[in-house]
This record gives structure tokens, C-alpha cells and sequence, in this order.
């Protein structure tokens, strides 16, 4: 009766988290790609994709997809061996228990005739099940607490997925051996299912199963000798033996029983297999209930884009099919942290000490961004740094475990970041490189807003340099450090010859250079000088460098003018950050 | 023969494939091990304009990588990579209070620079390293009449002090390399400019103007491609490709002077039409 309210209760909220994730899938909006398009008409889009797939060619794609990827999982494997163990074993094992054992009534009876929890193939294989669970998650705990990967985090999410599992698990394995033990179930047992009248034989039982059964007996005065065993033994192949196996092949649990053996007799006076039963339902029943709404729902949403993954590409496939995969792709994250094991820009996440440098964290932000919880302008500030700071070497994706297409989430989570109020100094660095290569893709001002709002904040504060009427404000000197680069102080150099601005292509490139560039390379130097770095670092100059290096190679005074210039962007950087 | 960690960077596996293809195969032709190091990161060249701490750090990671491989050598196929590599070795070579921070930061992951590490350009590991005679004992289909502009790019040539690759002012290294193909090296005037591509996404009418510069001189000049042995140089030359020649990898022309098949090397047949029918003619 609790049991089935427990399990109606726990269902109901399962399927109502599922409805409203996949809702989610078709109402959220990880990039402006369906921003008009409303949740109907996306499920419509999707059910259409999905038919057109199904009756063609590509379904033998998705199959082999589903046994390769999704069972086997050889994604993982092509990364690490170990890794694809520790999953595998948590995976196969708890997937096998479900059936076999969870589900029992409705699976394994029904194909196996005779079928007992207690009888072998399937007593040993609950416990091997088990037991295999329980490795995965020693070695997962291991690898995330213990090895220190400092590119592998751990959320919330990651430890609950654990404990949840670990409390089925474990809890399922106490259980047993407290049964094992137990006396009050021996008795109920022979109750239930014999009808031994003369008490040696129930003596001879009892014996019989203190000594081969793991048994607990309050009873001291229980006979053990060859006699006594032997009708023991016969009592047992009358009553017992068609739904008992021998109780070593229940190893796991007869290992937990020896463990408890001395104080089992005080556990069972206190009902401890009760307790432990409910704490292991009701373990299953919040990991079922809660699913949905956990990290645990990948096993739902990483079947999925693994095999979409493979069917979809984005010149063929509806744009807004590709707008819903990735709504799902944020739910198929596993927040393993391979990708930032991977990441290209991993020591730039280090140096900086900004986490959502890394895939895996950024993730996590976005998943939070696009619930609607909002994130503290600080660390806002950061998620921006961090997504922006991508050289896009597509390793992420490539190594992804689940499958998810990093690579073409990425630069729409970017737009939505940088099209906002506050400018991103990043935009004036190589990492826009991939940005500028596809700029015909974006629409209206799209493309350039952003950039000119960067610039604007970042450099152009001297103009008064280039009217020639206006007095010369000197400003401040200040006391910024231009002295930890070999070659920071080389400016003292200068004697203003002017060969840097001559061989400059950038200044070649410009009619009238200083309206466009305020400050040309031998005036940042001579501003260097005065120690007016301010207005040195001010200067669009800085931001229109090609770092090409003619100006420090032709420079007779062996002034680091390029060197230098960098300097002054990391300076100029460090301004408005501060600000 | 001497092993090298193969530094491929960021853009050549994400977009320019045929690069790596293509000087895989011309090294194993060349008898040149190269060992592949799945953990590298980012040269840290694109972060250099925002902290250099991040740059030093990054760069210094992957000498550190090389190290621990047990090996020197590193070869580097991307010129603002060796650009940003040679920096850092040699700001962590003269040591001081730089170094001192970024050890520390390197012995946080257990790792650790050493100053056995060799940055080495791809064009110098095959003009110093293999040797012009090896390289041309193993051209057996020489270009006839193929004109090719040599593009230099940047960051191998300056600061010379620092790259130590070639004459900064009147290189040579590549151009002998391409006319041991057979194919004759055209001399032109932007030859040893800027690609403008540090400034495709920030400045793009520059950074464009700077690619249809070289474009139109090495035309006018007589080249039919030009030759970069840069993914940077050679995505921003294909961007702006209308209004001049194609351009091709240095691997590619080699390889096919050598006569490994063009889909090995990822040559399109667009692409290098003059090419293969100098190499028929010669």
C-alpha cells in the first residue's frame, strides 16, 4: 500500500518533469536561431524531421548509432579506457538491476518461469549487478575527489548523481545481509512456507541455516552435530531449497551479513530491515521522481543527440530542428569535464582564474541562463570573458562523450553575450577571427555594434591630439607597471626618428592616419617617455595593430615599439576591467 | 632521424585539415617522425593582447608537454604560433622574475620548461633539419613552368632577434625551398608585409585591404600562387580571393613535386589546375 503510493506519487512527478523538459526543449532559446518561432510549430518541425529520417536511408545510421554510441558508448572508450569502465560498469549494472530486479514483476517473471529473487542465475546476478555499480562509483568518486583534475568541477549535480547512486546501491546490499541475518525473517519464513510440527526439525533447521545460511540465532542451544545437519538438510530440501539457492552466490550480500553478524541479533529487535527497506525505495523513488530534473535526465536527452548528432547537419537540416537540439544538448551535458580536460584555452582559465573559460563550466552557465535565473553582474562579467575567450579549435566537440556540437553552440551563445549593453574588450583580439571570417552571415549591424562599442570603450579618450588649437592636456603621469616584460623600458630609447610610423602598413593604409589612429607608433613612444601611459594606452593606434613586428625590426634604437604596444593593450584592458 | 612533437595550434585541424594532411605525408616521405601530443593547448597567441601571464603561460605549457614526451624539437606549422612560442621560449630561456612565475604556475600541474626545448619553424626544420639535398633527391616530378609567389608571413621572419629564421630584410629560405619543386620563385613587392589577418573580426576593411594588396602585387608581379606556409595567411588569402591568385600550402606544392597523390594532400582540382599540368609537362 505505501509502497504503491510511493511509487504513483514518485511516477507522477517523473512524467510531469519529463512533459515540462521537453516542453523546455521546444520553448527554450539557447541562441537567436528560433527566437520567432513558437513551441507548436517547433514540435511540429521536429516530428516531421523525425519521420523523414525514419523513412529513409539514415536509419540504418541511427541504429548502428544507437548500439555503437548510446549501449556500447565508444565515444567514451575513444578517450579513456578507464573513464568508459567506470560509466560502463555504473551504466550496465544499474540498467540490469532495473529489469532484472526493479522491474521484476513485470519483466523477469513473466520470461523466466520459476523465477525467485533468491534463486541463482538471478540471486548471483543481482549481487554481481550490484557490485559492478558499486566499482563504477568507487571509481568515479575517485576521479573526480581524488585525482585532482583541476579542469574537472564538481557541481551540485555531479555529487547528488553519486549519493543517490550510491544510497540504492549500498542501501540494496545492507539490506540483503540484514535479511540474511535476520532472525524475525527466518521465523516468518518457516511460518509462511513449512509446517514443521516437531521442534527438533525446526531446531535442525535453524542450525542448518546459522551455519550454511548466514543466519543469526538467539537460540544457544542449537545442535550442530552430523545428525542434526542432516535433517537439517532434509527439512531444507523440503521447505526451502525450490526458492533458495546457496547463499555464498549471494556474495555481496552474505559479506554485509558477516559484517553485522555481531550486533544482527540487536538490529533485528529494532526492525532495521524495515527501515532499510524504505530508506531503499524511497532512494529509488526520489532518484525517479527527481530524474527529470537532475543531471541523471542524460540518460533521457544524450540517447537523443547522440543519434540526432548523427542524422543532422546544418546546411540540410530545418534551422529550427537545429535550434531544438540544442535546447536538448544543454540536458545531455554530463558535466564529466572531457571537453575541458581538452580545451585549447585551458591555461588562459588558469591564469586568468575564470572557470567558465572551460566548456564544461560554460555550460553550466548557460544552463542557468537560459532557465531565467539570473546571474550577479561579477560573475556575469566573467561567463562573458569566458565565452568569448574560444579560439575555436572545435576540440570540444570533437571529444565530447554525449555527443553535443559545441562548436556550433558556442557562437551563438556568443552573440547573445556581446549584442548587449556592456562592451567586450575580447572583441578586439585574434579570438574574433572566426567571428570576422563568417561576418556575411550576420544580419544589419549585427556584426560591427559590438565592435564599435569595444573600441569605444577601450580607446579614442586623447582627440585633443589631433586638433592642432586645442591646448595639449598632459594629464597625470601615473604609476602603472611597464617594467616586468624584458623590453619594457626600452621606449627611453626613442630619439623620435620616426622610422616605426614610416614602415607601419597600418599607417600606410590611412589618408589622413592621425584622425583615424590618434596616436601614431613614435608619438605612443615619446607619450611612453613623458610617462604618459594613459594617453599612450588610449590611443586607437594600439587596437589597429597587425603586431606585425616592422616597427621593432626597423627601429635603430632596438625599441621594443611592438612589444610595447602590446603592453599598453593589456594595460588598456586591465583599465576597463577595473572600472 | 631526430623526432618532432607535432604543434598543429588551433586553426589547422578546425579548418585548414589539408595543411597537416599534407606535411604528415611529406615527412614520412622525408623519413621525419613526428609525434602527435593530444593534450596541447593554445599557443596563446590570440590572448596576447589581454594578459601576459595567460600568453607566457599557455605558450610555456606546451614546451613543458614536449618535455615530458621526452622530447626537444617542437615543429610548428602556424606562423603567429611560432611567432608566440619563440617569444616564450625565449622570455622563459633569459629567465627572471617572468620565468619564476610561470615555473610556479607549470609545477601546479606537474610540469615543467625546459630550456632543451627547440621551437622550430616547419620551413626550417626542412631547410636546416632534413637538408636541401635530401628534399631534392625525393623531387621526382618537378614543376615545369609553374610561378609562384613566396609569402614569408610575419611572425617567422620578426623580430628576427627572437625568430632567428631568416634574414628579416632579404629572406631566402622559402624561395630556394619552392624552387627546389621545379617551380620558379617570383619576386614581388609586399612580399614580406602583413596578411592583415591579426585584424579580420576587428578591423575588417584593413585587414581585407592588407589580403587584396598581396593578392593583386603577386599577380601583377606574375605569380600563379602564392605560397604560404601559414593557416592564417592562407584563410585570409582565401577570403579575399576574388581579386587575385590562389594561394597553396607549402606541403601541398612539395608534395605534389615529390608526386604524392593530390588527395592525400588535400590539393581540389580547382585549386591547383596549373599546378598538376606543369607537373604533366615537366
Amino acid at each position: 500500500m505505501v509502497f504503491n503510493i510511493l511509487l504513483y506519487a514518485s511516477l507522477i512527478i517523473f512524467f510531469i518533469g519529463l512533459i515540462y523538459k521537453v516542453y523546455r526543449w521546444f520553448s527554450r532559446n539557447v541562441t537567436v536561431a528560433a527566437r520567432d518561432v513558437a513551441a507548436p510549430a517547433r514540435m511540429l518541425a521536429a516530428i516531421k524531421g523525425i519521420f523523414s529520417v525514419l523513412f529513409s536511408s539514415k536509419i540504418a545510421t541511427l541504429v548502428r548509432v544507437f548500439f555503437v554510441d548510446v549501449l556500447l558508448q565508444q565515444r567514451i572508450l575513444k578517450i579513456d579506457a578507464i573513464r568508459w569502465l567506470t560509466h560502463f560498469l555504473i551504466f550496465s549494472g544499474f540498467m540490469m538491476l532495473l529489469l532484472m530486479h526493479a522491474l521484476d514483476s513485470l519483466i523477469t517473471e513473466p520470461l523466466f518461469a520459476g523465477y525467485h529473487s533468491t534463486k541463482n542465475p538471478f540471486m548471483f546476478l543481482r549481487d554481481f549487478f550490484a557490485l559492478m555499480v558499486c566499482v563504477g562509483i568507487a571509481l568515479a568518486v575517485y576521479r573526480r575527489f581524488f585525482l585532482k583534475i583541476f579542469q574537472v568541477k564538481n557541481s551540485g549535480q555531479d555529487k547528488y548523481a553519486l549519493t543517490i547512486l550510491a544510497v540504492i546501491v549500498l542501501s540494496g546490499i545492507w539490506l540483503e545481509g540484514l535479511k540474511i541475518s535476520s532472525y524475525s525473517e527466518f521465523q516468518n519464513m518457516v511460518e509462511e512456507y513449512s509446517w514443521i510440527d516437531d521442534k527438533t526439525e525446526k531446531a535442525a533447521l535453524e542450525s542448518l541455516w546459522v551455519k550454511k545460511f548466514g543466519l543469526v540465532s538467539p537460540n544457544t542451544d542449537l545442535q550442530s552435530d552430523a545428525a542434526a545437519m542432516a535433517l537439517g538438510r532434509e527439512s531444507h530440501e523440503n521447505y526451502c531449497a525450490d526458492c533458495h539457492s546457496s547463499i555464498g552466490w549471494a556474495f555481496t550480500g552474505i559479506i554485509a551479513a558477516k559484517i553485522i553478524s555481531p550486533v544482527a541479533l540487536l538490529l533485528d529487535r529494532i526492525h532495521i530491515v524495515d527501515i532499510l527497506y524504505y530508506i531503499h525505495i524511497m532512494a529509488c523513488f526520489i532518484g525517479l521522481a527527481y530524474l527529470p530534473f537532475s543531471k541523471m535526465f542524460h540518460i533521457i536527452a544524450t540517447p537523443l543527440i547522440l543519434m540526432a548528432g548523427a542524422v543532422m547537419d546544418r546546411e540540410t537540416s530545418n534551422a529550427v530542428n537545429i535550434a531544438t537540439r540544442q535546447a536538448i544538448e544543454l540536458d545531455a551535458c554530463t558535466h564529466c569535464g572531457i571537453c575541458s580536460m581538452h580545451c585549447s584555452a585551458i591555461m588562459v582559465s588558469e591564469a586568468l582564474a575564470n572557470d567558465y573559460v572551460l566548456p564544461s563550466e560554460k555550460m553550466v552557465a548557460l544552463k542557468t541562463l537560459t532557465t531565467g535565473k539570473g546571474i550577479g553582474s561579477a560573475e556575469m562579467k566573467a561567463v562573458r570573458e569566458g565565452v568569448y575567450m574560444c579560439t575555436n579549435c572545435d576540440r570540444c566537440t570533437v571529444v565530447c562523450p554525449s555527443g553535443i556540437n559545441l562548436k556550433e553552440l558556442w557562437p551563438g551563445v556568443r552573440e547573445n553575450l556581446v549584442q548587449g549593453e556592456i562592451p567586450e574588450p575580447l572583441l578586439l583580439s585574434p579570438f574574433s577571427f572566426v567571428r570576422g571570417l563568417n561576418r556575411a552571415d550576420f544580419v544589419a549591424d549585427d556584426y560591427s555594434a559590438p565592435l564599435r562599442s569595444a573600441r569605444q570603450t577601450l580607446a579614442g579618450k586623447f582627440d585633443s591630439l589631433i586638433d592642432a588649437d586645442n591646448p595639449l592636456d598632459l594629464g597625470e603621469t601615473d604609476g602603472l607597471d611597464l617594467s616586468s616584460y624584458p623590453g619594457d623600458a626600452t621606449f627611453a630609447y626613442c630619439f623620435e626618428c620616426r622610422n616605426c610610423t614610416t614602415v607601419c602598413p597600418v599607417v600606410g593604409h590611412y589618408d589622413n592616419p592621425e584622425a583615424e589612429l590618434g596616436l601614431l607608433p613614435h608619438q605612443i613612444m615619446c607619450c611612453l617617455g613623458l610617462g604618459m601611459n594613459e594617453m599612450a594606452y588610449g590611443a586607437r593606434m594600439i587596437w589597429d595593430c597587425l603586431a606585425c613586428y616592422q616597427c621593432q625590426e626597423h627601429c635603430p634604437q632596438n625599441v621594443s615599439v611592438t612589444d610595447l604596444i602590446y603592453r599598453l593593450k593589456n594595460l588598456a584592458v586591465e583599465n576597463v576591467k577595473e572600472a | 632521424m631526430k623526432k618532432y612533437a607535432l604543434f598543429l595550434g588551433c586553426n589547422i585541424p578546425a579548418r585548414v585539415r589539408q595543411y597537416a594532411d599534407s606535411a604528415v605525408a611529406v615527412f614520412e616521405e622525408l623519413g621525419v617522425g613526428l609525434v602527435d601530443i593530444p593534450m596541447f593547448n593554445c599557443c596563446g597567441y590570440p590572448v596576447r593582447n589581454y594578459d601576459q601571464t595567460a600568453f607566457l603561460l599557455s605558450a610555456a605549457r606546451n614546451m613543458a608537454l614536449v618535455k615530458k614526451a621526452g622530447l626537444n624539437d617542437m615543429l610548428v606549422m602556424c606562423n603567429c604560433c611560432y611567432g608566440s612560442l619563440k617569444k616564450a621560449e625565449y622570455v622563459m630561456k633569459e629567465g627572471g622574475r617572468l620565468r619564476k612565475k610561470i615555473d610556479l604556475l607549470l609545477a601546479r600541474n606537474d610540469l615543467e620548461f625546459s630550456d632543451s626545448i627547440q621551437v622550430k619553424h616547419l620551413l626550417s626544420v626542412l631547410y636546416v633539419d632534413v637538408g636541401i639535398e635530401m628534399i631534392r633527391n625525393k623531387v621526382s616530378q618537378p614543376f615545369g613552368d609553374l610561378k609562384i609567389g613566396t609569402y614569408y608571413g610575419c611572425h617567422a621572419l620578426r623580430p628576427s632577434k627572437i625568430t632567428q629564421f631568416d634574414d628579416p630584410v632579404a629572406p631566402s629560405l622559402f624561395d630556394e625551398l619552392v624552387e627546389l619543386t621545379g617551380a620558379q620563385s617570383v619576386d614581388w613587392p609586399s612580399r614580406l608585409e602583413c596578411c592583415g589577418a591579426p585584424l579580420t573580426g576587428v578591423n575588417d576593411h584593413l585587414a581585407m585591404s592588407m589580403a587584396d594588396k598581396k593578392l593583386s602585387d603577386a599577380r601583377d608581379a606574375g605569380a600563379e600562387y602564392l605560397c604560404t606556409a601559414c593557416p592564417f595567411c592562407y584563410m585570409q588569402f582565401n577570403a579575399a580571393r576574388e581579386n587575385g591568385c590562389s594561394s597553396i600550402l607549402y606541403p601541398q606544392l612539395l608534395g605534389l613535386s615529390m608526386g604524392i597523390d593530390r588527395e592525400t594532400l588535400g590539393v581540389s582540382d580547382h585549386m591547383c589546375r596549373t599546378c598538376t599540368h606543369s607537373g604533366q609537362a615537366a
